[in-house]
């Protein structure tokens, strides 16, 4: 009831303010707008990827053509190896996405759940580090994992996920405001190990924030070109973005161009499906882990 | 185990330590040693030159010199540059709609819709999305056989022939790609300022506008400089946009060269000295840019 009355209220107020309809109206046409703004490029990949090269080359239409199966079929059987990059690319950015979440939930733990003395200075640390790019120790790691013969494997691009700052302080966040102490004083009392506390009772705790995190994670790893490209260089272990690259720069013209958009929908389709689905927990994600408050 | 009892809590806080072990040690391994060898590679003459390799002969700081005196400087304007025509554009957006979808007033019903679409670029392969600009703006692309039948007397535009058609291809893929990030971290930042200060304004008779200047830009101050700052963090990384859009070489002329493509030359190149003096370079930056970072959300906390 008070609800209502209070609705009634702010009625009553737009009717003498008025502009607030208008404002309304400019807002959500501003925002189709901009929506529209988003999509377009997306909506003529989709209509391209279903013409034909000759089609593609005659001019743009609105309606989409028939190929869209052959198209893919064509990219299936051309000399890019799709399929072991869709593969390549799921195994690295899943096993990214286990790791950081279940170390980074580990460490935000230690930080959490213990006082020592040096907890601080490594929080502190850690804030720190959190912005500065990977790109700048790449020549270090790049000549490391060659004197390693890491290259052409998925190690270099997997194990580093255990140390992800990013990860970190969002599971941080998340922990100060649903693990309280007691719980893991009252585990101890149970008789429950430092260990098995962690993992049987504070990880289910931790679930949202590591289904957040993951998607985040998985992302970021499909998405990766920078590293990848410079340590995979046998085609049976490149990952998507690196075939992208390949096809860029062969040579454009010889292109079956129906089958450059086939490539780039396949790249991006998995990630767009996986967002439609969850996007409910990724919007609401953002703002949680990157500014505080 | 049994032993466990109140007053032995000391004895807990050493598994702290035990926890970190994973994150500190691979931190150790995979950044912090890569990061010393990096700036020790930085000070040597070493790089190959067709199958032979020159070096290591310590040199000092002759790589950092040729850096700065010859391509660095030019490559860091370009960076910077679209950075900036990237970024303008997104601040106004994001500002405007972060105000809209924080207003309760106003209760847009799609809101939930409008940032899903607007966040989904976010997500894209930006190589993906680069090779997709490639394409569309070609000169026998679609962008140009559009523009050709709305207007009438186009001539098709070679988009990548062109220094700034270039650089504002670009920013705008840039910019696509993340107002809808900087909106939701505006929004969450508006819809932290206390209700009760919007409610006296408007028992004052403050109009929407000056609500917004008096009110709510001020109080969003440090969120505004977080996020540029962590967006000239983001920028000065700019790679992969402009790497696949120009194959890497930077076209036209290498007016759309960033300083991390240029880096990858050098990576792939391995000439180690040059990469290692320019990897310092760029950790030196974005250092001190995480530092500040770190200063302004620190100060928040208090």
């Amino acid at each position: 009831m008070a609800k209502e009355g209070a609705m009634q209220l702010q009625m009553d107020k737009e009717k003498v303010t008025g502009g607030i309809r208008v404002r309304r109206v400019v807002a959500n046409v501003v925002l189709i707008l901009i929506c529209a703004l988003c999509l377009f490029w997306f909506f003529v990949l989709f209509i391209n990827t279903t013409r034909s090269n000759s089609a593609l080359k005659a001019g743009f239409t609105i309606v989409p053509g028939g190929y869209l199966i052959k198209n893919f079929i064509s990219l299936f059987k051309g000399t890019l190896p799709v399929w072991n990059g869709l593969l390549n690319s799921v195994i690295i950015s899943t096993s990214c996405a286990i790791l950081a979440t279940y170390f980074s939930s580990m460490t935000a733990y230690a930080i959490h759940a213990y006082d020592f003395k040096l907890k601080n200075v490594v929080f502190t640390f850690i804030m720190i580090i959190m912005t500065i790019p990977t790109q700048v120790v790449a020549l270090g790691f790049i000549d490391m994992m060659l004197k390693w013969k890491w290259n052409n494997t998925f190690l270099p691009l997997i194990i580093p996920a255990i140390a992800a700052p990013v990860t970190f302080f969002y599971m941080k966040q998340y922990m100060d405001s649903v693990l309280p102490l007691a719980i893991i004083e009252a585990a101890r009392i149970d008789g429950s190990g430092e260990f098995r506390t962690f993992n049987f009772i504070v990880m289910p705790m931790m679930k949202p924030a590591i289904a957040v995190q993951a998607i985040f994670c998985f992302v970021a790893n499909w998405n990766n070109y920078f590293t990848p490209a410079l340590l995979l260089s046998k085609d049976k272990v490149k990952t998507l973005p690196v075939l992208i690259a390949m096809l860029r720069s062969a040579d454009f013209l010889k292109f079956d161009m129906g089958q450059v958009y086939a490539m780039i929908t396949f790249s991006i389709f998995p990630v767009i499906i996986v967002y439609l689905v969850l996007s409910k927990f990724i919007v609401g994600g953002v703002a949680l882990g990157s500014v505080k408050g | 185990m049994s032993k466990v009892k109140r007053g032995k809590v000391v004895s807990y806080n050493k598994w702290g330590y035990i926890f970190l072990i994973p994150f500190v040690v691979t931190y150790a391994v995979f950044q912090l040693y890569p990061l010393f060898t990096t700036i020790y590679w930085s000070f040597f003459k070493y790089y190959r030159s067709g199958l032979s390799v020159i070096g290591p002969e310590f040199i000092g700081l002759a790589n950092y010199k040729e850096l700065l005196t010859t391509d660095l400087p030019k490559y860091a304007l370009n960076t910077v540059i679209m950075w900036i025509l990237g970024f303008i554009p997104q601040i106004f957006v994001s500002l405007l709609l972060g105000s809209w979808f924080a207003d309760p007033r106003l209760r847009l019903k799609a809101a939930p819709v409008y940032k899903t679409i607007i966040y989904l670029p976010n997500l894209i392969m930006a190589s993906a999305f680069s090779m997709l600009f490639f394409a569309l703006f070609s000169l026998g692309g679609p962008v140009n056989a559009i523009l050709t039948s709305i207007i009438p007397g186009f001539q098709p535009y070679s988009f990548f022939d062109h220094t700034w058609s270039v650089r504002a291809l670009v920013a705008f893929m840039n910019f696509i790609m993340w107002f809808g990030n900087t909106t939701i971290l505006l929004m969450a930042g508006m819809l932290g300022i206390d209700a009760s200060l919007y409610e006296a304004a408007e028992v004052d008779g403050a109009t929407p506008t000056q609500v917004f200047w008096r009110i709510t830009l001020p109080l969003l101050r440090p969120i505004l400089v977080y996020v540029l700052i962590t967006s000239l963090i983001g920028g000065l990384q700019m790679f992969d946009v402009p790497q696949i859009l120009s194959n890497g070489d930077g076209f036209p002329m290498r007016t759309s060269m960033t300083m991390i493509m240029y880096l990858n030359k050098h990576l792939f190149s391995k000439n180690y000295g040059l990469a290692g003096a320019l990897s310092v370079i760029l950790f030196i930056i974005t250092g001190a840019l995480s530092l500040l970072v770190y200063k302004v959300t620190d100060r928040k906390d208090d």
